[in-house]
């Protein structure tokens, strides 16, 4: 293994980090609700009574953020590199899968973490195992 | 519905909508919003970018205290019932939904909250893979309906 330190940005990482664990602190200590974002937006899809404008609120203040980001500081670059059939595969699997998951990074990796749950914990290792070893087959053996 | 429980309710969206924007801040900081950012922490075998891990750490160290508090009370401060996952099995569908997450996840290095930052700064991708999350969404409302159950996450 070789650390890539051109690209590792551990200040950022971990003051993001904080973030997005102060995000989930505020949202399970002033809502009550776990901050996961398949499942805020998921549940928009079979709502219930007085359960949407909650899910609405979350989920326009994360497509909402890079404007008010820039009332700060500069936006980064993103980089997405796949192409449109790869992103509707993905896109695919990643909506099914942590529906049937029932939580993805977020839900179970920052807050069922934090929560110390046994599933969230085994749920983490699956999603980042098959992350790993799809990465490996892309790239360092059908080499796309 | 009386004013009292009509105030609480729009405190909640107010709330939430605070909740989505410092996460997203937290994502764009982090450079997690970043696709290739993120397929650099899955690529193990290449070049390693250990930066997500320490997202999730920072995550976690600010996480930990106040799921702790939380799990001590019934109600949130603002007197909203506390809506703590229940379900502890790890079953099937726990582990096959997230094995499909995750080649989903390693294919774009796209999860669902970057995604939805990304599509707020208007780029074409993030639209099409949010368009095909959503819809593969759409296929367990589909077919789970009825079966719909918030404490799981």
């Amino acid at each position: 293994m070789t650390i890539d330190w051109q690209h590792f940005t551990p200040w950022s990482a971990l003051g993001g980090g904080a973030l997005i664990g102060l995000a989930a602190a505020m949202f399970v200590l002033l809502n009550g609700r776990i901050a996961g974002i398949s499942g805020v937006l998921g549940g928009l899809l079979n709502p219930t009574r007085g359960d949407i404008g909650w899910r609405i609120a979350f989920v326009a203040g994360l497509v909402g953020a890079p404007l008010a980001y820039r009332l700060f500081g500069a936006l980064p670059v993103l980089h997405i590199d796949a192409g449109t059939g790869a992103l509707l595969l993905a896109g695919l699997l990643v909506g099914v899968g942590t529906r049937y998951g029932a939580g993805c990074t977020s839900g179970h990796g920052v807050c069922g973490l934090s929560r110390l749950s046994p599933r969230s914990l085994a749920a983490t290792l699956v999603f980042m195992g098959a992350g790993f070893a799809t990465v490996f087959v892309a790239r360092h053996v059908a080499g796309v | 519905m009386s004013p009292v429980f009509e105030r609480r309710i729009t405190m909640h969206i107010v709330t939430s909508l605070l909740a989505g924007l410092v996460f997203g801040f937290g994502l764009i900081l982090s450079g997690m919003a970043d696709a290739a950012k993120v397929l650099g922490f899955l690529d193990l075998a290449g070049a390693w970018d250990p930066s997500l891990a320490l997202v999730m750490g920072g995550a976690i160290a600010v996480g930990l205290p106040a799921f702790a508090l939380s799990r001590r009370r019934s109600v949130s401060l603002l007197g909203a019932p506390m809506r703590l996952p229940t379900a502890r099995a790890i079953d099937r569908r726990v582990v096959g939904g997230s094995v499909l997450f995750g080649i989903g996840w390693g294919i774009a290095g796209f999860c669902p909250g970057p995604a939805l930052v990304a599509l707020g700064m208007g780029l074409a991708p993030a639209l099409i893979f949010v368009a095909a999350m959503v819809a593969g969404m759409g296929v367990f409302a589909l077919l789970e309906k009825g079966g719909h159950d918030d404490p799981r996450r």
